[in-house]
């Protein structure tokens, strides 16, 4: 078995001096399609800003594709983050560029390519995720689920070997995420894109996860790891089970 | 009166409130619709009739409500909840199944406000320090900044390639040419009210041909590059804030990061670049329209066109519109740098963009004028 593409190790995070996150450690393989999940205020986001390096932790380490992140700067932190793409849950597309200029500028910034090329680059990503007529439109102008889509083309404009995608179905109707499900699918399996996605949504989870881990804020870590049917049917964790089978906790029933 | 009428006028079946001595216990019968519009009255007649029998037994009778909404079970809550020795308590009777599931989902007791913990008190030295802390965090973001930028400006500098030309151009449309029609009108309107304020009196001592002299020297001098500054600072300082803000509440900013590109290259220096070219020409534009006011006002005063500029060009020269113009570089930096930082320093949510335009405004234009005082100073020592 080849070296897992991210290892977190002993990372420990939190706001204002108050901890979240205590002691993680986890690995993703190469090629999974792997799910952080957790309820409200369990630090699943949290842990995934840190993933791409926008958050320093209090303490740990994260390696992406064996180079620390936390720790990376300048050219170091620039060659890390070629390979992670990344779509933020507002899609968070450059909105005075339509959805052409949004997948072109990676490229405009890392190569060489001259106008027709990155052009044809930039199509080919949009027909990817099929918004390949919609490449003048202005961000504001599509759907919140094409902005996603479009989020995630323009993510892999440089063909990065891992997509992180924070809550893919957030705001989205039942149809359109499911759309989006078998488009991370179809990617994992035709690309070989390793995905690490933050999401609740357990029919989502059920479709594409290989492996899941879920945090839980009562004891600020792990609490369950593994194939998420399997963790339905067989955890003895109650929380566990009860996410799973979205049952309110006790004393609120 | 019509019944029609009468029925608009006549509010839905109100609450009502009887009070019942009977023996031993006080019973308050409610009846009618308890909702939030309609129980105010009852509720404070409740709980005035409830303090009134402090040590009996109190019996709500509420078998005669015929509808109950969140309102009404606030106040049944309420009077329930009222401190009561333990032989006169108070409690509920006769309310319908349905409103009774609501009620039950309440322990009177725990809706109490929690109680307030005092505020710490600070002691003053901690409280200064404190302060102070606040003030060195401010001031470390600031300097990061300017270094940032600086080293941004410099490495735009030494590869003009890999600055996004594009960016700059559209930039300098937003604060250059769209800004042509606001910044003539107020230079125009300037160079008109100062030369009609300062004819009339100099007329007395036939001295309205000096008037050109003063309008000529305080435009280009300071009028000009100063007005020119603030109304960009409004316009420009105030939407590079909002525009930065609201890319980094729509996590935008995040975006370039991770993409590895970064937000002062790609944000700040562009919106610099724009502002370094187009400041200097406003304010040239805002000195020939402000003097042009003034000329075409002279000319109601019987002096030509012709001998105003003649006036000008005697005792101004080309050193006075160069000490305006050489203030224009940092009056663009200013606006822009401070517009651009307010921006990346916005919180989270939209007010926090508000702010954001508000603050870049109000510091930006009190730091232009006091580098318009710093550059009167200069110029004084330099005798220029």
């Amino acid at each position: 078995m080849s070296e897992p593409i991210i290892r977190v190790e002993d990372f420990t995070t939190g706001y204002a001096g108050k901890v979240l996150l205590k002691d993680i450690n986890f690995t993703v393989e190469r090629g999974e399609v792997f799910v952080i999940l957790g309820g409200s205020g369990s630090g699943k986001s949290t842990l995934l800003k840190h993933m791409i390096g926008l958050y320093e932790p209090m303490s740990g380490r994260i390696f992406i594709d064996g180079d620390d992140i936390v720790t990376a700067e300048g050219d170091a932190r620039r060659a890390i983050l070629k390979k992670i793409g990344v779509m933020y849950q507002s899609g968070a597309l450059f909105g005075s560029m339509t959805l052409l200029e949004n997948v072109r500028l990676p490229l405009e910034e890392y190569t060489s390519l001259d106008d027709d090329a990155m052009d044809l680059l930039a199509r080919m990503k949009l027909k990817l995720v099929g918004l390949e007529s919609f490449t003048g439109h202005m961000p504001s102008e599509i759907s919140g689920g094409m902005q996603k889509r479009a989020a995630i083309a323009r993510a892999m404009a440089l063909d990065p070997t891992i997509l992180f995608l924070d809550e893919p179905s957030a705001g989205l109707d039942p149809i359109t995420s499911a759309e989006l499900d078998q488009l991370v699918l179809r990617l994992a399996r035709s690309l070989h894109i390793t995905f690490v996605i933050v999401t609740h949504e357990l029919a989502s989870i059920y479709t594409v996860a290989d492996r899941v881990i879920m945090l839980d804020k009562r004891t600020m870590g792990i609490i369950a790891e593994g194939d998420p049917k399997v963790l339905r049917d067989t955890s003895d964790n109650p929380w566990v089970r009860q996410f799973f089978r979205r049952e309110a906790t006790a004393e609120a029933a | 009166m019509s019944a029609a009428a009468t029925a608009r006028v006549a509010a839905p079946p109100a609450a009502t409130l009887a009070v019942v001595d009977a023996e031993g216990a006080r019973e308050l019968r409610l009846a009618g619709r308890l909702d939030a519009y309609a129980i105010a009255g009852v509720w404070s007649d409740s709980r005035a009739a409830l303090a009134a029998a402090p040590d009996r037994r109190v019996v709500v009778d509420a078998s005669r409500v015929d509808y109950c909404d969140g309102g009404g079970i606030a106040m049944l809550v309420d009077l329930l909840r009222q401190p009561r020795p333990p032989e006169a308590p108070v409690t509920v009777r006769g309310l319908k199944p349905e409103f009774q599931t609501l009620l039950d989902q309440f322990q009177p007791n725990e809706l109490r406000a929690p109680p307030v913990e005092p505020a710490e008190r600070l002691h003053t030295v901690e409280e200064i320090g404190r302060a102070a802390l606040i003030v060195g965090r401010d001031l470390r973001t600031q300097i990061i900044f300017v270094g940032e930028t600086a080293a941004a400006l410099w490495n735009a500098m030494r590869d003009p390639q890999s600055v996004r030309w594009k960016d700059v151009w559209y930039t300098c449309e937003q604060v250059g040419v769209n800004a042509l029609p606001i910044v003539a009108l107020i230079s125009f309107l300037l160079g008109i009210i100062l030369a009609f304020q300062s004819a009339v009196p100099m007329r007395q001592f036939g001295a309205e041909i000096f008037v050109a002299d003063l309008i000529g020297l305080s435009i280009l001098r300071e009028l000009g590059p100063l007005m020119t500054a603030i109304l960009l600072a409004g316009r420009s300082g105030a939407a590079f804030a909002a525009e930065i803000g609201t890319m980094k509440v729509n996590e935008e900013l995040n975006a370039l990061t991770t993409m590895g590109l970064d937000p002062v290259r790609f944000l700040v220096v562009t919106r610099i670049l724009a502002a370094l070219l187009m400041v200097p020409l406003l304010t040239l534009f805002a000195d020939i329209i402000g003097i042009l006011g003034g000329a075409l006002t002279m000319l109601t005063f019987n002096i030509p066109i012709a001998a105003f500029l003649h006036e000008i060009d005697s005792l101004v020269d080309v050193k006075d519109l160069l000490a305006g113009l050489a203030k224009t570089p940092v009056f663009a930096i200013l606006i822009a740098g401070i517009g651009c930082l307010r921006g990346l320093q916005t919180e989270q949510g939209a007010s926090a963009v508000g702010i954001s335009a508000t603050r870049a405004v109000v510091s930006g234009i009190i730091l232009l004028v006091v580098v318009d005082g710093i550059y009167a100073f200069i110029y004084y020592l330099l005798d220029v």
